[in-house]
């Protein structure tokens, strides 16, 4: 085997954060390598068939697109993803008086004028919160001893955009309400409860949280960035097409992207990584190796744990990975009717959720292991937009189901499977009557399911919960959190790392940075 | 007319604080309470013939032992006698007990889990680590993280200089500890299920927030980082009930040539000119003062007793937002004997301590979703002690007073409530003591029932919360009560809060009023009385 | 019956705040004076009769020490080898089977947990021995790996037989090989018809052995060491932990928790200590693949030493008892006494003590300030300290194979 040149680096896993990562450091001048163990490049983010003729989104269905300054970094423009219409949100109601929410702007039968003004203050109030966060998303996470320049620099950015940008009385609200739940601040700011469940969604949807668990306001702010990103849409070709872009950019940009090529372990040397072995037993060499991977695969399944110090691993595998959405794929043989609304509606993204008691209650359920009852669902038809997406004429559906825990109690057999589908199919048929008639086919993506096809512990959107205690300079964990880790040689790229999860790129871009400017320093 | 030179609205024990503190400095205060015996929710109640009922606080321990020394409270007749152990009864049969010698608490915990017994040494460590840290932030003022005064800033650098005291990993240590979950904070130490409840207990009384939920870890702290004698975390019973604690420091207060006037409810506080003058009694009676100092959590305070033109208007809207919710209920019993719980070895010394019938972090949190959903607890979880075992004063010879705590208990149950939701409630905690004690039901001769409802009616503590605002971040530190007005200030000139609903917050700690007291004394040039921290290094 | 006396766990009792040994019948009939101590929970005698008898057994005949309450993990399986090897700062990869090394384990930070000692009974199945409780720590360690760990402390009871003719005196009580043993070897034999393991280690500085037996046959095993005195042959004499204290400061050996401040319980982030700190540098091997802590104590070698826990010896006759250490007389204070002692055979103050190494090098004069008492009366003195490198004292018998024989 001949010796790897100093600078190459290989990337496990070709999820977006991955690509973006190797974007970044080809055009930093590094040799890239990707190892995906998939047959297809893009982790969750790829389209697949799931019936003859119908095809869906892997995991994620819906796009902010990705971080402008990544674009604008790499060199890419926000219109060659040639994204779809803006989505916008309905809140469905049983009686057909549904809630049309925008970024900024609500309307619906019912709405008091108040409400509509009150969430127009309440978003402009809180994207300004998501905007002074921002220095932090984009920067390594400061260490809060022994810091260095930059940790310095991010903290003078955030201090001085919070106390001069924020101003005063808007850095003293958003101290207040940041460690806070969701269900008091919306309750502080609007009285309509059907606008505030729909809202709640976006605080907890991927989490293991309910509206009035503590730091749902971060988590929304969070999902906010990526609604300031660019506008809610559901790429054409379903997401698999915007790996494909990415796909293409990287390999123009001279990385080689590898598929089926899945890594058992990372092979290190006295303390330092220096490769990769595939199941295959095939080896690759490289003084730099990122994953992409979750924390727990990347420490616990693909290094042999006597490289870790013991408080380290145990600190790894107490992470809570915990995934709690399913998604269903259907197949339909037409668009069903759903009270109150036109088929042009469809385009839109549906949510059962009419108040936040109902989004608690669904919630309730997980922490005793169960599925929801009542579950929180979001629902698309991505074939209204794009219509390769089935056969003509006929429909997907793409269905987010909240609450359904990956360790339910009693494991996620034919049985539980086939029971929670009922349940989501009699919620939605409330809204939709007659939907069940016009299956063909389904899909059941359990979080069991998303760990074993995507590799992701847990089953978690995320790569683990975003609670403050796993977030920023904690996340996965102090001592691995600013994408280095105590294997020299070793770095994180994705989701599990700083700023988490979210289509975004963040963490591929500030891994990739973090890199460079590390091996300069020597 | 009567003319003072401070007058502090409530005789609770942070408001009898605070005045003893400024009468020490040589100012004439007078202290103004609307029932007709003073202590607020530090009381002792005879509402059964020769029984007396702690009928709110029950335990002493957070009680700042420098407050405690300033004020000479123990020649003003107080004797706090440290509690012994603790116990939660499991649902099979057994129970976990903590004893007081160290050798047998540890076998106590290796009979549960001989892991769990030696996790326990690296949690204590932990937890005294962040005991540590925070004991030094109680007796002083929040910093203003607004504000850009040299005293503030200098205030915010020692409070960096404490974090910097600890290594990296302590700091993010601590950080995860401030916003975690107690059930999962403790699912990083121990595996027992009985353990973990019986830990878990503390860190939700008076909160209106889960086990699971994010930031209860620290709450925890509020119940540990008191000492009796040395002793962190340790509690103590006040001889002679709750009462002795707001007597004493009223006798303290008296000694200053302080004066109480009980039967005397505020109206409102007379603002001129924009400053504070004076305040008015329900009756009509006008007295005056230049130091107004409101003693009632921040809802009554702003939204009650002050005239909402005298107010900026955003601080009427973080009153109407403060989050005091009740979660809590009591329930306060004069017995007839000792009861017998048959699951303990004969002489057992655990029912000596705080008893407890939770033994699954899964009951104790769907003792939560019944609250969330305004219901009481069906399965709740209670704090059950037995003074009177330790204190002659609170019932005849061979007889018994117990009060046990319930969490949760909602403000308003669905259509508000009734006397037989009362009753209900209280057969609801009857009967879960009476699973464990057979010959319980036997002994009982009173009890008297405490929703919310009542400790809101006869206390006056907003819809009962036993903190006078909730624990959660949004209203810790710097943002107690609200973001800006953490340094016992109020919003207009001369008036200022020592309630609990300013930092550090609730419990029987007399920290908030020392601190007040302290801010009001700088604001007025006068000598400072209030002590400084003993610090523990 | 020794089964009695090993409680059942299942019934928890209060009233007895120390638990007896296996051996607490001979103990209690032997401690005269009835000065118990609580060692990790135990009933143990601090001293039996005489402190001066207890240590002159100890230095001239032989003594005997119940060291049942020392924690015990059993620790075998298939991965056993590796997570001891990441456990500890000694390549112990190579420990050949009936050998013992003596060990010290760090946290994350390179910051000493405690010290310890790996008995490799068997092919594979280890003994690991410690000062303190450490389930937790090994459990917490063994993620990952196919190892099982066993608390054995309550099911193993065993015996320190030290002292110049402690060899002589387990042969005369039945134990015909023990002349073979070298130090830190292991042998299984058979006394009076029971299993018996015997190691040669010990915490005295002095030729001696560890007996260990089931709690079975405790009583036997005592019985039958001392038959040896009641016919008449030597002085052996059963010694307390204070007889203890002073050999292992005159061996030189440390004492985690006493000496300084183990990490696991420290509150205060600077009462932690790295093993160079505590003088174990010479357990620590950087050479070897990676155990827990290693990373930090790479990073530690690189800077110069901050502090060093000295063997001190203090002159005069006052005893240094928590006295603070100064630079020269009345100068900069510099560190403090942890644990002192009055060697008999020295006819000196001993003492480990914590100093400050400012710009990494140990400072050019230690002097002690003294507060001592005479008939109740206070005073104060001041006293020079010498840095003893090398064990305060230290006797070839130790080592001697084979042993003298008496």
């Amino acid at each position: 085997m001949t010796k790897p040149s100093e600078n190459s680096v290989i990337i496990i896993g070709a999820g977006h954060n991955g690509l973006v990562c190797a974007i970044y450091l080809s055009i930093a001048g590094y040799k890239v390598r990707v190892l995906e163990a998939q047959d297809i490049a893009g982790g969750g983010a790829v389209t697949s068939e799931f019936a003859a003729g119908f095809k869906i989104s892997g995991l994620a269905h819906l796009f902010h697109g990705l971080d402008p300054e990544i674009l604008k970094d790499i060199g890419m423009q926000s219109a060659d993803f040639e994204l779809g219409p803006e989505i916008k949100t309905i809140a469905l109601a049983a009686n057909g008086n549904h809630l049309l929410i925008g970024k900024d702007s609500v309307t619906g039968a019912g709405l008091s004028e108040e409400d509509k003004q009150a969430y127009k203050e309440f978003k402009q109030e809180y994207y300004d919160f998501a905007k002074a966060l921002k220095p932090l998303l984009l920067n390594k996470p400061p260490r809060l001893k022994n810091m260095d320049k930059a940790d310095k620099f991010t903290f003078a950015k955030m201090g001085w955009g919070l106390r001069f940008g924020l101003g005063v009385d808007a850095m003293r609200e958003f101290l207040r309400v940041g460690g806070i739940n969701i269900y008091d601040v919306l309750n502080e700011k609007i009285e309509n409860s059907h606008l505030k469940g729909a809202i709640s969604v976006d605080a907890v949807m991927g989490h293991h949280m309910g509206p009035r668990t503590p730091t749902t306001v971060l988590t929304y702010l969070t999902r906010l960035n990526g609604e300031a990103q660019g506008n809610l849409s559901a790429p054409k070709n379903g997401m698999g097409r915007v790996t494909e872009l990415l796909v293409n950019y990287a390999e123009s940009k001279g990385v080689e992207i590898q598929c089926g090529a899945t890594v058992k372990k990372i092979l290190i040397d006295e303390g330092k990584a220096t490769g990769v072995e595939l199941v295959s037993g095939e080896q690759y060499k490289a003084p730099l190796i990122v994953s992409n991977a979750d924390a727990k695969s990347t420490f616990l399944k693909m290094i042999d744990v006597c490289e870790l110090d013991a408080m380290f691993a145990k600190r790894i595998n107490t992470t809570r990975t915990h995934g709690s959405v399913a998604k269903f794929h259907f197949a339909l043989d037409g668009l069903p009717e759903f009270v109150g609304l036109e088929a042009s509606d469809l385009g839109n993204r549906m949510l059962i959720a009419p108040d936040m008691r109902y989004v608690e209650h669904a919630f309730n359920h997980s922490k005793y292991k169960e599925f929801s009852t009542e579950p929180v669902i979001e629902i698309i038809f991505p074939s209204v937009h794009d219509d390769s997406l089935a056969p003509p004429g006929r429909h997907v559906m793409s269905v987010l189901a909240t609450f359904a825990p990956y360790n339910l109690k009693n494991g996620w057999d034919e049985q539980e499977r086939r029971q929670f589908t009922n349940v989501v199919l009699k919620s939605i048929d409330e809204y939709a009557p007659g939907i069940t008639s016009k299956i063909i086919a389904s899909e059941l993506v359990t979080p069991i399911d998303i760990e074993n096809k995507f590799k992701i512990s847990g089953g978690h959107w995320h790569h683990g919960e975003m609670t403050i205690d796993q977030s920023f300079m904690m996340r996965p964990i102090h001592g691995a959190a600013q994408y280095n880790t105590p294997i020299e040689g070793l770095f994180l790229c994705g989701a599990a790392a700083h700023p988490g999860g979210g289509i975004t790129g963040i963490p591929g871009r500030n891994a990739a940075k973090r890199i460079s400017s590390l091996d300069r320093a020597g | 007319m009567q003319s003072y030179d401070a007058i502090v609205i409530g005789a609770g024990h942070n408001g009898l604080v605070t005045a003893t503190f400024l009468a020490k400095a040589g100012l004439k205060v007078l202290v103004v309470e609307k029932n007709d015996h003073i202590g607020g929710a530090t009381v002792s109640r005879e509402l059964h013939q020769d029984w007396k009922y702690s009928n709110c606080s029950y335990v002493c321990s957070l009680f700042r032992p420098e407050i405690y020394q300033a004020l000479d409270l123990g020649r003003h007749g107080l004797e706090v006698v440290p509690l012994q152990g603790s116990v939660t009864f499991k649902q099979d049969g057994d129970y976990f007990g903590s004893y007081h010698q160290s050798p047998v608490r540890r076998r106590e915990i290796e009979r549960h889990s001989k892991r769990d017994a030696d996790a326990s040494i690296r949690f204590d460590a932990d937890l005294m680590k962040w005991c540590r840290l925070i004991r030094s932030f109680l007796l002083t003022a929040p910093p203003d993280p607004g504000s850009l005064k040299i005293r503030n800033v200098m205030e915010f650098s020692y409070l960096l200089k404490k974090f910097h005291s600890l290594s990296e990993s302590q700091i993010y240590e601590f950080i995860r500890f401030f916003t975690m979950s107690i059930a999962e904070y403790l699912e990083e130490y121990f595996e027992s299920d009985v353990i973990l409840a019986h830990f878990s207990g503390g860190s939700i009384i008076g909160t209106g927030l889960g086990v699971y939920s994010p930031g209860t870890a620290y709450v925890l702290l509020h119940h540990a980082m008191g000492d009796v004698d040395g002793n962190v975390g340790s509690w103590g019973f006040a001889r002679g009930g709750m009462g002795a604690v707001s007597a004493a420091i009223a006798s303290s207060f008296q000694a200053e040539d302080g004066e109480i006037r009980t039967d005397a409810e505020v109206g409102q506080i007379l603002v001129k000119g924009g400053r504070a003058v004076g305040v008015a009694l329900s009756g009509g009676e006008e007295i005056y003062a230049n130091t107004i100092v409101s003693n009632l959590d921040a809802k009554r305070t702003f939204l009650k007793i002050m005239d909402r033109n005298d107010l900026p208007e955003h601080v009427v809207q973080r009153a109407e937002n403060f989050k005091i919710r009740g979660s809590s209920g009591k329930v306060n019993i004069a017995l007839d004997g000792l009861p017998n719980f048959p699951a303990l070895p004969p002489r057992s010394p655990l029912t000596l301590g705080h008893i407890h019938f939770t033994d699954t972090l899964e009951r104790l949190e769907r003792a939560y979703d019944d609250w969330k959903d305004d219901c009481w607890s069906k399965d709740p979880y209670v704090d059950l002690v037995i003074p009177s075992q330790y204190d002659p004063t609170l019932a005849p010879p061979g007889k018994h007073m117990m009060s046990v705590f319930v969490q949760y208990c909602p403000v308003k149950p669905e259509g508000g409530w009734t006397d037989q939701k009362k009753d209900a409630f209280g057969a609801t905690v009857i009967n879960q003591i009476s699973d464990y004690s057979p010959n319980f039901k036997d002994l009982l001769l009173h009890a008297e029932v405490r929703t919310p409802k009542e400790i809101e009616d006869e206390v006056g503590l907003t819809e009962g919360n036993i903190f006078q605002g909730e624990l959660t971040l949004d209203q810790l530190m710097f943002n107690r009560p609200f973001p800006g007005y953490a340094r016992y200030r109020g919003p207009v000139k001369g008036m200022y809060m020592c309630s609990s609903s300013t930092h550090p917050g609730g419990g029987v700690m007399g920290a908030p009023g020392t601190n007040s007291a302290r801010e009001i004394l700088t604001d007025l040039k006068r000598r400072d009385t209030t002590p400084e921290d003993f610090g523990d290094d | 019956m020794p089964s009695t006396i090993i409680q059942d766990i299942n019934q928890h009792n209060f009233h007895e705040v120390l638990k007896p040994t296996p051996f607490h019948p001979r103990v209690d009939h032997d401690c005269l004076t009835k000065n118990w101590m609580d060692w990790n929970g135990y009933l143990t005698a601090r001293t039996y009769d005489t402190l001066a008898a207890e240590y002159f057994a100890i230095r001239s005949s032989c003594s005997v020490m119940d060291l049942t309450p020392m924690g015990k993990y059993r620790i075998n399986g298939p991965d056993a080898n590796k997570f001891l090897n990441r456990l500890v700062t000694r390549d112990v990869s190579m420990l050949r089977p009936q050998r013992v090394s003596y060990v010290v384990m760090c946290n994350d930070e390179g910051k000493v947990l405690d010290d310890a000692t790996i008995f490799h009974l068997n092919e594979g199945d280890y003994r690991l021995c410690c000062q303190h409780h450490q389930l937790d720590w090994l459990m917490i360690s063994s993620l990952g790996m196919d190892v099982s760990i066993k608390e054995e402390t309550h099911d193993i009871a065993a015996l320190a037989v030290q002292g110049p003719t402690s060899a002589s005196a387990l042969k005369l009580a039945g134990i015909d090989e023990i002349g073979q043993l070298k130090p830190y070897d292991i042998l299984h034999t058979q006394l009076h018809g029971f299993e018996v393991m015997v190691s040669r280690t010990g915490y005295t500085g002095d030729l001696g052995y560890e007996l260990w037996t089931s709690p079975d046959n405790a009583l036997s095993m005592w019985d039958a060491i001392f038959e040896v005195k009641q016919k008449g042959f030597y002085d052996i004499r059963t010694i307390g932990l204070s007889a203890l204290e002073m050999v292992r400061i005159e061996a030189g050996f440390i004492l985690p928790g006493d000496d300084f401040n183990t990490a696991e319980t420290a509150i205060r982030a600077d009462r932690v200590r790295s093993p160079y700190e505590v003088g174990l540098g010479w357990v620590v091997n950087l050479d070897k693949p990676n155990f827990t802590g290693k990373r930090a104590l790479l990073d530690e070698k690189k800077k110069p030493i901050k502090r060093r826990l000295l063997r001190l010896e203090v002159s005069g006759n006052k005893a240094p008892q928590d006295s603070f250490l100064y630079a020269g007389k009345g100068g900069k204070r510099i560190g403090t006494i942890m644990t002192q002692i009055w060697s008999p055979i020295l006819k000196a103050n001993l003492a480990m003590a914590d100093v400050e190494f400012a710009g990494g090098s140990q400072p050019s004069e230690i002097w002690a300030e003294i507060y001592y008492q005479k008939e109740l009366e206070w005073r104060v003195s001041w006293a020079k300290g010498k840095v003893w490198n090398k064990p305060f004292w230290s006797h070839p018998r130790r080592s001697a194979s084979p042993p003298d024989s008496y």
